[in-house]
């Protein structure tokens, strides 16, 4: 039995201590959004955030968490999907088949959360995670219409 | 038009029947969970034709029978149906339809294998007529009840009118009399024009991104029923293997799990509460298999046999036009290269997975499907029951390039496992490694290319060799006359409106010699195309230099016969800005070739260091596809397909040792990220005098025109992929 704070809400889990947290907030807690690809921290689309860091969750064990971590998914990024980051995806039409953008959200709302005017440089360094539809044309652009967003905001 | 009894007829009036019991709107006949979209599962209204189900607030539910996987197919049909309709596009919502129903209704809704690049060009026809259809009912229903000649009304935005009376109402008043009437001669309708397309044609926003963006979308391996156990599956590394035994007792006392349980003659799963205690469990259980013959196979004894089937004597040709073996022998100037290119996976970032629930009398399964009739055929199969004691509940695919077509090799699992729980669903997810280990993989080809040119550098004769692995040997053996398999040389075909080889050549003499080995092969974005692309392509670019020639113009002397080949390319080299100046050290590559009905051209600029390392700066795309449903989708798909031709020229590489795949994650396996994605442009060009294909022609030009810019930089050609295998400085 473990006590996890999800999208700020306490979450009490079942799970052996070998569990990756992918699977606790997947199967225990019950939150879809964020997506099995790998399993071994490669294509991150089981990316969420832990106390504001982008973390792959696949390879995040239950018995690694402390108390008093905070655990934000897709689900809890924003009430109304208002994030800039959702609403830059939505006005570039960003996903294809959609799978692996929870994770593509989870990382760019990180990375602006840190460097809100982030160059190429900066967004090829942060946005690591695959996309197989190939929709990183479209990241890169929906990045920066984000942080512009940001800056009027 | 006066009501009849015919049988579709009869069919629709039993759900407008079953659904004015329930009263207000009229709904569906059949439930409709976990169906794409939040709209689709609250769908309610009349079903005014088979693609059109009208809501009483004039929200019209386009039905789509084709698999959403990202490529905009869903909002391309819904455009096409929504044009002719001529509803409010701002009140149009889909929903996928059922392969049961599909049956049972004669399939009204026609083919739903979703692949070929197939899903608008091969349905544009019949669902602009099923929107016309509808339009029609509705107008009559509205000339009824004015009691005025239908040839007096306008529509606009799903509000018809009669301006005589200064009269208006609403589909949405007006489904269930229209409903009610006898649908139109479909043979009768006259389309619009697409010069006239206010819908279609225009780069409209995807219906379906939403619930991408919040984590809402439930994918086939989201499914959650009531009272549902998971399962983990491995079968036989080695492809062909037999399961002989496993210990249960092992893992029978692990956290959660039911049981280990057979799956046919080649697999085991264990079936727990929890997907990964079930994982955790099938590492832990002692398995024997049996591995067979095949454990003796290497990517070595593969490449063996291919190189024999270069020179073997019994390939046959599809093309021979002169003698082109004579003439190359007596040419002054010889060129004579081998390429190659390997086994690929598709590495959907959703693995396979299928729920299935299997009793006495009935099989259901929840899959991700580009054949969503073959899932059914193939869950009634191994539940050993009739096809309509089964139904497919289809989900948009988290990736699909050809992994999810007619194979269903886990939908059949899912149904073999879930067979031994009976009544209690199951849903079966595959590990990534069991992915990577149990594909149908692009199959693996050589190629052997020579070409005869005169003192001038004029080409007088070619000839191509195709030596690999057949699909259709694989997969649709009745495909394959006489032993001849012209799918494998795709692209290369004398044929015009498909895959047409572009050049006007001599002495031409194109063969394939099958060369089969024990790895399952199957269609992958692009199929033949991508392989065959590559060898005409950097061929063509090697035999261009040897005549002292400029790649662009030696291409041109050749395409006189082919004017759509040639525009595409014309297009690409002039965005591309063919000679004109570049940066220090950035050099040129191009390359054209044809494809499910469309014509493709790149041009790419790529820098090579000292070093030998690789930057691709710049990839312009152009692009003939007939008819542009949504150029802002298209661009997606070009941009797309950049991505994956790019994924396999840089690292796709699918080995074999002791009978067994070798690369079974993505540290192996890599893919393209984002850091190496170049800039793309895409150049739309359609003539609007055919309809072609969209997600898969463009892959076929990316990685030959990548390669011929490598040429450009190095001085030497690249005959064998993956690019991370090849020295280039």
């Amino acid at each position: 039995m473990a006590k996890l704070n999800i999208n700020g809400k306490i979450r009490d889990v079942q799970a052996e201590a070998g569990t990756p947290l992918l699977w606790v907030i997947r199967e225990q807690v019950g939150l879809t959004g964020t997506k099995y690809g790998c399993g071994v921290a490669q294509c991150g689309a089981c990316s969420v955030h832990i106390n504001g860091e982008v973390r792959r969750s696949c390879s995040v064990l239950i018995s690694d968490m402390k108390p008093g971590d905070r655990i934000v998914t897709i689900e809890g990024l924003s009430a109304t999907g208002s994030h800039p980051v959702q609403r830059a995806w939505a006005a570039l039409d960003v996903p294809q088949c959609g799978y692996c953008q929870s994770g593509q959200i989870m990382a760019a709302a990180a990375l602006l959360g840190k460097n809100p005017q982030p160059s190429d440089a900066d967004i090829d360094a942060a946005m690591t995670n695959i996309c197989r539809c190939g929709t990183y044309q479209r990241i890169r652009a929906g990045v920066h219409m984000a942080a512009e967003m940001v800056k009027k905001a | 038009m006066k009501k009849t009894t015919r049988a579709t007829n009869l069919s629709r009036r039993k759900f407008i029947v079953s659904s004015a019991a329930a009263g207000g709107g009229l709904a569906l006949g059949f439930k409709l969970p976990f169906v794409g979209s939040a709209q689709a599962a609250t769908a309610a209204g009349t079903e005014v034709n088979a693609w059109v189900v009208v809501r009483p607030d004039s929200t019209c539910v386009v039905r789509i029978a084709r698999s959403e996987m990202g490529q905009g197919t869903l909002t391309g049909l819904a455009q096409l149906v929504a044009e002719e309709l001529e509803c409010d596009w701002k009140k149009v919502a889909t929903e996928h339809v059922f392969p049961g129903q599909n049956l049972a209704r004669k399939r009204v809704w026609g083919d739903m294998a979703t692949g070929g690049s197939r899903g608008i060009r091969g349905s544009q026809d019949y669902v602009r007529r099923g929107g016309a259809a509808a339009r029609m009912m509705l107008m009559q229903a509205a000339a009824e009840q004015w009691k005025v000649p239908v040839g007096e009304l306008t529509v606009a935005d799903g509000v018809i009118t009669h301006a005589a009376s200064k009269r208006s109402t609403s589909y949405g008043r007006l489904a269930i009399a229209a409903a009610n009437l006898t649908p139109p001669d479909p043979k009768s309708i006259k389309l619009k024009d697409p010069k006239d397309w206010k819908i279609a044609g225009k780069p409209m926003k995807r219906l379906d991104t939403a619930d991408k963006l919040n984590g809402g979308k439930v994918y086939a391996i989201d499914l959650k029923l009531p009272g549902m156990l998971s399962a983990a599956v491995k079968a036989c590394p080695v492809h062909g293997g037999k399961l002989v035994s496993f210990d249960e007792a092992k893992v029978a006392k692990m956290p959660g799990v039911r049981r280990a349980v057979k799956v046919n003659d080649g697999a085991v799963a264990v079936v727990a509460d929890t997907w990964w205690r079930a994982k955790t469990a099938l590492e832990a259980l002692p398995i024997v298999w049996d591995e067979g013959a095949n454990a003796a196979q290497s990517s070595a004894t593969i490449a063996e046999r291919l190189k024999e089937g270069l020179t073997a004597d019994d390939a046959f040709a599809d093309t021979k036009i002169g003698d082109a073996l004579k003439v190359i022998a007596g040419a002054p100037k010889k060129v004579e290269a081998v390429y190659s290119t390997p086994f690929l996976s598709h590495a959907t970032i959703e693995r396979m997975n299928c729920t299935a629930v299997v009793t006495a009398d009935k099989v259901e399964v929840w899959t991700a499907t580009q054949s969503a009739e073959g899932s059914l055929a193939a869950a009634c199969e191994e539940a050993g029951l009739p096809l309509a004691a089964g139904e497919v509940h289809k989900l948009d695919l988290g990736g699909g390039f050809g992994r999810r077509g007619g194979t269903q090799d886990y939908t059949r699992q899912a149904v073999a496992i879930a067979k031994q729980f009976p009544g209690v669903p199951v849903k079966l997810i595959w590990s990534r490694e069991e992915d990577q280990a149990h594909d149908f993989y692009r199959p693996i080809s050589q190629c052997k290319l020579s070409a005869g040119l005169d003192e001038s550098g004029k080409l007088l004769g070619m000839h191509i060799r195709v030596s690999g692995q057949s699909i259709n040997a694989w997969l649709n053996p009745g495909a394959i006359k006489e032993g001849k398999d012209v799918r494998q040389l795709q692209g290369l075909w004398k044929e015009p409106g498909d895959a047409q080889f572009g050049y006007t050549v001599p002495n031409l003499q194109i063969e394939y010699a099958m060369r089969n080995t024990h790895v399952p092969v199957g269609p992958w974005r692009g199929v033949n195309t991508n392989q065959n692309g590559v060898y005409l392509e950097c061929f063509m670019e090697e035999v261009a230099r040897a005549a002292g020639k400029d790649s662009l113009e030696f291409r041109r002397e050749l395409m006189a016969n082919h004017p759509k080949h040639l525009g595409v390319l014309n297009a690409a080299a002039e965005k591309g800005g063919w000679g004109k100046p570049l940066p220090a050290g950035v050099h040129r590559g191009i390359a054209q070739f044809m494809g499910y009905a469309s014509y493709s051209a790149a041009v790419a600029e790529v820098s090579v260091s000292a070093e030998g390392k690789l930057k691709i700066h710049r990839m312009v795309l152009a692009l003939n596809c007939g008819h542009a449903v949504n150029p802002d989708q298209i661009a997606a798909q070009v941009e797309g397909s950049v991505v994956y031709g790019l994924s396999a020229a840089l690292y796709g590489e699918c080995t074999v040792q002791n009978g067994r795949m070798v690369e079974l994650n993505f540290h192996t396996y890599p893919l393209l990220r984002l850091a190496e994605m170049p800039k793309v442009e895409t150049v739309i060009v359609p003539t609007q005098d055919f309809w072609g294909g969209v997600g898969e022609p463009t892959i076929c030009v990316v990685t030959p025109a990548v390669l011929n810019a490598i040429f450009a930089a190095t001085g030497k050609p690249v005959r064998s992929l993956p690019l991370k295998n090849v020295k280039l400085a």
